[in-house]
């Protein structure tokens, strides 16, 4: 189990000073100059050797992501941006970093802005968080106060202002270019790549998005060593990581623990098990909302990890683990996340607009059987000309949840068809 | 806000901001580079809705002008994200997430609680204007499932029970507290932290 020693988010549950004091008390701004003055270069090689991969759901590497700004700042300024839009289903762990380790997040814009040339970063944080969002301003207001942000910050040399910009409830905002775009103050439709926001950004500038968990362990990183970081966890999938745990466990919560851990002795030993116990699991979404749902025998043994869950097709996404216990309706479940993706396609790209209302009205009719056999079949293509299709990764989020569903949950699907009939027949 | 009338009878004839809010939206406009301050519009949206309760037609038209912004750069906005009410809500805006994690913890039995609390259905306001009830979509606090929005607050692992306390509240015209109304520590295990028990923590 991890130490509590290696764990970064030491005040995950608020049980201490949030603020400037309490987080210089916790280790936080402690010497970052000598931080900045080892150098950009120095920066990003140590988060390479960390090997974190990017805590938003895609992870990318991060040391890779910063080393693609341009090396030199050239007419254009460059801008680092972090996704604070939280909305994944599952997801809440960059809220508990906001309000109770918030000097995390602006010390880490800070080596991170430094890393890339960037003089200016904003934090785009979903709207809804009105009060992560006031003690995020309350930190950066701090932090401006103590001379460790602004000009000269920390007395590197280095100026650096940090805005917060708060969103209006728009899942696929957290999308980079729809951030990027929402940010502009337009609608937040996802830009086509290339150009990728390292060459063309924010106001058509360089600009690096990452979230708000990979920019604020960056400072524990780059204190304690990338060797460190790297050395918990798996080769490639490396370092710590907060899971929230949701659902039917019996006690949900949002923890810190290596990666790699079983999800198995993730929900045993932080959430009290399975309600009911282990036996009376049905599946678990591990990642997100997005990613395809495990059946028992899978979550007997898998890992927590990147690979592990690339491996038996599903993925880490954001680490949001839904736990169902037996008593869930699962066809309902993948019903209400198609019921979501249709609410929040921003309706740019024909096969998203069109296939997630599309997806979600057969699953409706699959909840209660009034379908055929052969509209499986038919769904299950519509998803694959879905998939791949767009502009973003929100036809993709979409379509996989339903392939998960039909993948591991067929035979319910057709028992409901076979009982809607035969009660058809009998009346 | 989609509408099938033209009916815009509700849609006030002007909106200033208070000199306060004049104040505040100056501000939010100098957090963008010069030239960029179309960047402020959502902001801008937020504090007329702080206002005012809602975003009406003159209120729109007032920010596309203070950015130098062809109005319809500012409906499209304003319809684009979920936050902005197009149309007065009430004094409560209750916004209960029914998304799958609050759903499994028992969203629907709350949304119904709400309903026959409220003597509204979901989307209706009140007769006396004081409450609003919403079905809203993931608010990203999945392990205080369910969850209810009211305001700048969450009301986090709701009962059937705490619901009702809760509305009862804020019907004698009190301000309950937010967060967890099982009383546990923010995202915790409801038992106590299972780490973090062995550090000092940093307290000043």
């Amino acid at each position: 189990m991890l130490r509590d020693q290696d764990r970064i988010f030491t005040n995950l549950y608020g049980l201490h000073d949030w603020r400037l004091s309490g987080a210089r008390a916790r280790g936080d701004w402690d010497d970052t100059k000598a931080i900045i003055a080892k150098g950009r270069d120095w920066i990003i090689d140590e988060m390479k050797t960390s090997g974190l991969r990017g805590r938003g759901g895609a992870g990318f590497p991060t040391g890779m992501k910063w080393s693609f700004m341009p090396k030199e700042v050239g007419e254009r300024p460059h801008y680092l941006v972090v996704n604070a839009d939280e909305g994944e289903p599952g997801t809440c762990k960059d809220r508990e970093i906001m309000r109770f380790d918030p000097h995390k997040l602006v010390e880490g814009c800070l080596v991170a802005s430094f890393a890339m040339g960037a003089h200016a970063a904003y934090i785009y944080i979903r709207g809804e968080f009105v009060r992560e969002a006031e003690h995020l301003q309350v930190a950066i207001d701090e932090a401006y106060a103590a001379g460790l942000i602004g000009k000269n910050a920390c007395g590197s040399g280095w100026d650096f202002d940090l805005y917060v910009h708060r969103g209006g409830g728009a899942y696929v905002c957290g999308e980079e270019t729809a951030l990027i775009q929402s940010l502009e103050g337009k609608k937040g439709q996802p830009r086509l790549k290339p150009p990728f926001p390292a060459g063309v950004g924010l106001y058509g500038c360089p600009t690096t998005v990452n979230n708000v968990e990979s920019i604020a362990v960056a400072p524990t990183i780059l204190r304690r060593g990338g060797a460190w970081f790297g050395g918990l966890g798996r080769p490639k999938n490396s370092g710590t990581k907060l899971f929230c745990i949701s659902g039917h466990v019996e006690r949900p919560c949002t923890v810190e623990e290596e990666m790699g851990i079983p999800l198995k002795e993730l929900i045993e030993k932080h959430c009290g098990g399975v309600r009911g116990g282990w036996d009376n699991l049905l599946g678990i979404i591990p990642g997100g909302s997005s990613v395809p749902v495990l059946t028992k025998d899978i979550c007997d043994t898998v890992l927590m990890d990147f690979d592990s869950l690339r491996e038996v097709r599903s993925g880490l996404g954001t680490a949001a683990v839904i736990v169902m216990d037996k008593s869930t309706d699962i066809v309902r479940a993948i019903t209400r996340l198609a019921k979501f993706y249709k609410h929040e396609s921003c309706g740019q790209c024909t096969p998203c607009r069109e296939g997630t209302g599309w997806m979600w009205r057969v699953m409706e009719r699959l909840c209660v059987g009034n379908a055929t056999v052969d509209e499986i079949d038919m769904l299950e293509e519509v998803t694959r000309q879905v998939e791949g299709h767009t502009i973003c990764a929100l036809g993709d989020a979409a379509a996989w949840p339903i392939q998960g569903l039909i993948r591991s949950f067929r035979p319910e699907l057709e028992r409901r068809i076979a009982e809607a009939r035969a009660n058809a027949r009998a009346a | 806000m989609s509408s099938t009338t033209t009916d815009d009878s509700f849609q006030p004839a002007s909106f200033a901001f208070s000199a306060e809010n004049l104040d505040k939206a100056q501000a939010t406009i100098a957090k963008y580079p010069a030239g960029r301050q179309r960047s402020a519009v959502m902001p801008l949206l937020d504090l007329v809705q702080r206002q005012e309760g809602w975003v009406s037609l003159a209120a729109m038209n007032l920010v596309a002008e203070m950015l130098d912004l062809a109005p319809i750069r500012v409906y499209e906005v304003a319809t684009f994200y979920t936050m902005f009410n197009l149309k007065p809500v009430g004094k409560y805006h209750l916004q209960v997430c029914t998304n799958l994690p609050c759903m499994l913890r028992g969203s629907q039995e709350i949304v119904e609680a709400c309903q026959a609390e409220l003597g509204v259905g979901l989307g209706e306001t009140t007769a006396d204007g004081t409450f609003t009830l919403s079905e809203v979509e993931c608010l990203g606090a999945c392990v205080n499932a369910p969850v209810i929005w009211i305001g700048d607050d969450y009301y986090e692992d709701l009962s059937v029970e705490s619901t009702k306390a809760l509305i009862a509240a804020l019907k004698r015209g009190e301000e309950p507290k937010p967060g967890s109304q099982s009383g546990r520590q923010f995202s915790a295990p409801a038992s106590g932290p299972t780490t973090l028990t062995t550090l000092a923590g940093g307290d000043a």
